[in-house]
């Protein structure tokens, strides 16, 4: 048995991450299990499960890296710059350091190397957004290191800026990149737009606009560095325990192997939580200089200025119908990312969603001098559809055709129009069935439906959504079976709040024959199994595929020891509920052991690669009920029905949770969030929770989930894809959709607030 | 209001009966009570979100009303109950809202859940039987950016539910 098993290959892999494909090389071992079929009668994954860490986060017992606390630790805190553009000329940290209590300050002029991010350090000599990293003190408390920070004295030379996106595209903005403020980015070509739009029988050009949105993440961006020699331990509240080694390794040149990353528990991250952050590499420079843990945690504030966001975009979208279908879509985005160096193309819902034959998309980065964006949830795709999902509607209206039937045309689709291959397993129709049902979709009138009191006015909308998720390798797993027949999952995953350690458990207790309450699920550390970012809807598809190959080695290694010990042959054994099981009765995994003092099995398992020929996507539909007030102004979303066709849903409790998450995060997008900068000052004037306006529990409208729940099989041995993303990326468009069938006037620019329905209304009057 | 001494400017002590158990504290006036239950006693369920009384992630009881540990000294603590998250479970049974709040899969990433969880606490005393506009009163000072709330509330009532049968 045991030589054809643990064969490593190197295998080519195509995978998908938040909209780009990438080819790459992963290392394989183990054959590949069949996938689960259809109906296939699984005890516990498929079943509604409670969260694993469940009791340690109702009790106050789970540890965040906000609750780390090492013996001697000190604290820094992070000078950052008063202006949107300045040079640094000069650093005086002497009255700081004189304060008692304060160790160290390091600032660009005493600071060594430290890649970061395409730049050599993280002090720049030009600060290019107010919040940008200038020093940062080392104290024996955080207090002390807060007080210091006053005391620092620059010298700066003011520059020209700008904050504002459609200022920076302006030519008489000033220039500040040496490049250019817009750069090209992705563009897409198909068909023949010119000849689509001169035949068309309508067409609809629509200038859409979307407000920058911040993560908001409850814990805070933060680090905790400990040196033990020259071994540095780090914890970092973060989606990538490896991508935060990674950023260490470039950042400070050190050994992979001198490197350790831990995250326990983490309170969100949502794309913003991909990397090493500059405190990161100030907690371990402080840290090594100064000989005892340092902590570097961010506040609220300092949150919502220099942790990332979602870029505010501009997108024109041009649109042809023919015949009562769609013929052409011309759309062209420019994205504020403030100093990145990539932009999340909101094109690519044009591109891949809707089989239409000529497509002309032009994605264009806007640099600023305002913090960057960081993957948010979705990055792009939300943005995008809005503005898609809206044209779509603009146009139907246009024709005289209901809006749902006019995507069906374009829903059928098996081959994705991108890449020109087959998909994997699309249902997108089915969510419109499912969806249209659940809302009353029959009910939507042309012009909207009178509301529940005079001046009310109700309307239905809807959108699709389009995703990856189809995971990838590399992503390796071990599953430890105790001589007790408890089993222990270690993989260098992390649970960012969306249950990973409660699917791995299903997967594992499935697989292996026992309990779930029999499995511990061990992440979050570097010195595990290597497993990929919890980002772009990976993880499910990624890593529950490389756990199931362990439990199944480890099955087979059990059911070897259990062949001799009980004097069976192998073949008439099975492990089911925590015990061998043959004709001869059933004899539980610890009396197998009893004899063997102390065994353990140690089942490995790695993540096949993805299938040459399929393209693995997910597909949804949302279906929004609103109530607009055309007095004050006010948007009330009633219900909000989510179908998601996303394959096997391994635990339907945690599925649910996570799609009325990401419909409540959409609707703080549509409704609330936007990220105010004083343009004179580029000071960001919502930074606390208090200006800038999260959902809170009044905000939420009734939640329908409903999911397709088909596995994909040809997508991974469990049939599952991600469901992360999904939820936010059509909710928003379907209230805008919904909103603009109330009133017959289209708002073309979100969030929805209050003063724009009513300027939107009064214009159309 | 029991006596305080004059207080300040440096450390002054002070006892707080903290989950029914004497916590002596020798803090600065200026310190938070969130400050010290996490730094001072090391009882880290409360969580620092904002530290400006915005989200109420540190939401604690302070002689049974729900305050905003970040918005109160400790010093003002003096002589009075304070419960955190910490002190419900008894004899390692979680507490009914602990354990609909599991049940009912009412978080994800847990940071707010403690806040959650007191809020409701507090509500399920005053108020037995609370409809779901209570429960949504009680917890609308907690901000959870997971997006919980539907499961919050169906864990609160489910609690109540089980508490008056």
């Amino acid at each position: 048995m045991k030589d054809e098993r643990g064969r490593t290959r190197v295998v080519r892999t195509r995978n998908e991450f938040e909209g780009e494909v990438m080819e790459q090389l992963a290392l394989v071992q183990d054959e590949d299990a069949e996938a689960w079929p259809e109906g296939a009668q699984l005890g516990i994954v498929g079943r509604a499960h409670r969260r694993v860490e469940g009791a340690a986060k109702v009790t106050g017992r789970a540890r965040y890296t906000h609750d780390v606390r090492l013996p001697g630790m000190l604290h820094a805190r992070i000078l950052r710059s008063p202006h949107p553009r300045a040079r640094v000329r000069h650093v005086d940290p002497s009255r700081a350091l004189a304060l008692p209590g304060v160790r160290a300050v390091l600032h660009r002029f005493n600071t060594p190397k430290t890649a970061f991010r395409g730049e050599e350090t993280i002090f720049r000599e030009e600060v290019r957004f107010v919040g940008d990293e200038v020093a940062a003190v080392a104290a024996d408390t955080e207090e002390t290191a807060d007080a210091a920070l006053d005391l620092i004295v620059v010298d700066y030379e003011v520059l020209p800026h700008v904050v504002d996106l459609e200022e920076a595209i302006d030519d008489a903005a000033p220039r500040i990149d040496e490049k250019g403020n817009v750069h090209d980015a992705d563009r897409h070509e198909r068909g023949d737009v010119k000849k689509a739009f001169a035949s068309a029988d309508v067409v609809v050009e629509g200038t859409y606009r979307t407000s920058t949105q911040l993560h908001n993440c409850l814990e805070t961006h933060g680090a905790v560095a400990a040196w033990d020699g020259d071994q540095l331990t780090v914890y970092e509240s973060t989606q990538h325990v490896f991508g935060v080694r990674q950023g260490l390794h470039a950042a400070l040149h050190l050994p992979l192997g001198k490197i350790r990353v831990l995250c326990d528990h983490m309170g969100g991250g949502f794309g913003s939580k991909g990397g090493i952050g500059k405190y990161t590499v100030i907690a371990a420079l402080f840290a090594r200089e100064l000989g005892a843990p340092v902590r570097c945690v961010l506040d609220r504030r300092e949150e919502n200025v220099a942790a990332g966001n979602r870029s505010a975009t501009l997108q024109r979208v041009k649109i042809a119908g023919k015949d009562g279908r769609i013929t052409a879509i011309a759309h062209d985005s420019w994205s504020n990312v403030g100093q990145a160096r990539w932009v999340a193309d909101p094109t690519g819902p044009t591109k891949g969603l809707y089989d239409v034959p000529s497509i002309l998309a032009h994605a264009h980065r806007v640099v600023t001098n305002t913090g960057s964006l960081a993957a948010f949830r979705a990055p792009g795709y939300v943005e995008g559809t809005f503005a898609l999902e809206s044209a779509i509607d603009e146009l139907a209206d246009g024709m005289g055709v209901d809006p749902l039937a006019l995507r069906r045309h374009h829903a059928e689709g098996a081959i994705d129009p991108v890449s020109k291959m087959r998909y994997s397993l699309k249902r997108l129709v089915d969510c419109y069935d499912i969806g249209a049902a659940e809302i009353g979709w029959s009910r939507r009138k042309r012009g909207g439906l009178r509301g529940s009191a005079p001046g009310l006015r109700r309307g239905l909308g809807m959108a699709s959504q389009l995703w990856s998720g189809g995971g990838t390798p590399p992503a390796y797993a071990t599953v430890h079976l105790n001589p007790d027949g408890t089993a222990v999952v270690r993989i260098g995953t992390q649970d960012i709040g969306t249950g990973t350690r409660t699917v791995l458990a299903q997967v594992c207790a499935e697989e292996l024959g026992i309990d779930v309450r029999d499995v511990r699920v061990e992440i979050g550390d570097t010195d595990s199994t290597y497993a990929p970012i919890s980002a772009g809807s990976l993880t499910v598809a990624s890593i529950t595929p490389a756990v199931r190959l362990a439990a199944k080695d480890a099955r087979e290694q059990l059911l070897d020891v259990a062949a001799g010990v009980l004097e069976v042959g192998r073949s008439e054994l099975r492990v089911e509920g925590g015990a061998l099981v043959s004709r001869g009765g059933r004899t539980p995994i610890a009396k197998v052991f009893e004899d063997l003092d102390n065994y353990t099995v140690i089942g490995r398992g790695s993540r096949s690669p993805n299938p040459d020929d399929l393209v693995l996507k997910t597909f949804g539909a949302h279906f929004a009920e609103v109530e607009v007030d055309r007095t004050t102004g006010a948007v009330l979303v009633e219900r909000v029905v989510a179908v998601h066709d996303v394959g096997r849903i391994v635990n339907p409790l945690t599925a649910r949770s996570q799609v009325e998450g990401g419909v409540i995060q959409a609707l703080g997008f549509a409704l609330s969030e936007e990220r105010v900068v004083d343009k004179p000052t580029g000071r960001v004037l919502t930074r606390s929770l208090e200006t800038y306006k999260v959902p809170t529990v009044r905000d939420v409208p009734r939640i329908v989930v409903r999911f397709v729940d088909v596995p994909d099989t040809a997508a991974n041995n469990v049939g599952a894809k991600g469901l992360g993303e999904p939820p936010i990326i059509p909710a928003a468009a379907a209230v805008a959709n919904a909103v603009a069938n109330a009133l017959g006037v289209r708002i073309r620019h979100l969030p929805l607030t209050r003063r724009r329905v009513l300027d939107a209304l009064a214009a159309a009057s | 209001m029991p006596t305080v001494r004059p207080l300040g400017p440096g450390a002054v002590d002070v006892e707080v009966d903290v989950n029914g158990m004497r916590a002596p504290l020798h803090v600065p006036p200026h310190r938070t009570l969130l400050d010290a239950l996490r730094d001072d006693l090391g009882l880290q369920g409360a969580k620092k979100v904002c530290d400006e009384g915005t989200c109420g992630a540190c939401t604690v009881l302070v002689d049974g009303r729900p305050v905003y540990a970040c918005m109160t000294l400790a010093v003002t603590c003096a002589g009075r109950s304070v419960e955190t998250v910490e002190g419900l479970a008894r004899d390692g049974e979680l507490h009914p809202v602990q354990e609909a709040f599991v049940a009912h899969d009412a978080f994800q990433c847990g940071f707010c859940t403690p806040g959650q969880i007191m809020s409701v606490v507090a509500l399920l005393r005053a108020n037995a039987t609370p409809t779901a506009d209570d429960v949504m009163r009680a917890v609308s000072g907690n901000l959870c950016r997971c997006g919980a709330y539907p499961n919050i509330v169906e864990a609160a009532l489910a609690a109540a539910r089980k508490a008056t049968k």
